[in-house]
């Protein structure tokens, strides 16, 4: 996958979800098929940490089997960095265990938040680019 | 009836694509160990010394492991049992 393709409404609600949980990061999934986001999963962070974040086991496992059954696949799994830059961490990549799916990160360190889009396979990180549909 | 396992889409290259295959009753370590013998290199993705790795989560039905008896939880046949990575990162 070279491109992620998302919706603005998707976008609006992944940045409100993010500000919202400031100062700690926020997480979740994004859900479609044929690569086209279209539904929007908000997972609690059981870190409560502005540096790390972890999905609720038991609530990432009802989404996925809600998608599976539904037949859509993880198109992107997203957090935010409130204190840092829209980049992979060195955490990030060590825990990328999805790596069919896209990583995407929402910055908050300046006023407008910065949302970016990774690939990460095999601990190397290539940036994916953002298409507004 | 043998036990259903849902292999997660990151070990799915172990098992040629699939994300389901079956296994055997017995406990969840036992389960793992056969998983291993035939899907090579599945054991160190779950486990790491006989424990489950903690990025990965373990369900029987519905259920976690970590509230049940963890390595030790029983398997039956008919039950369905689902391998899950964690999602996190910092
Ligand atoms: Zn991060």
């Amino acid at each position: 996958m070279d491109k992620l393709f998302v919706p603005r409404e998707l976008i609006a609600e992944i940045l409100a979800h993010c500000k919202e949980c400031y100062p700690y990061e926020a997480c979740g999934i994004l859900a479609g098929q044929f690569g086209v986001s279209k539904k929007i999963y908000k997972i609690k962070n059981i870190e409560k940490s502005s540096v790390s974040y972890m999905m609720e086991p038991g609530e990432q496992f009802t989404v996925m089997k809600e998608m599976r059954e539904q037949g859509l696949e993880m198109t992107a799994i997203y957090h935010s960095h409130p204190v840092s830059s829209a980049y992979p961490s060195p955490k990030d990549v060590s825990l990328a265990f999805y790596q069919d799916s896209v990583y995407v990160i929402v910055s908050l360190v300046n006023d407008e938040p910065l949302i970016k889009a990774f690939e990460i396979k095999d601990d190397i990180i290539k940036e994916i680019e953002i298409i507004y549909s | 009836m043998a036990v259903k396992v849902r292999i997660p889409t990151p070990l799915q290259k172990l098992t040629d694509g699939k994300d389901e295959v079956e296994g055997e009753p017995g406990t969840i370590i036992s389960l793992i160990n056969f998983l291993n013998s035939k899907y090579p290199g599945m054991g160190e993705r779950i486990t790491e010394g006989g424990k489950v790795r903690k990025f990965v989560n373990i369900y029987i039905n519905d259920e976690d492991i970590r509230f049940l008896k963890n390595e030790e939880t029983e398997v039956k046949d008919g039950d369905e049992v689902s391998i899950v990575p964690a999602i996190a990162g910092g």
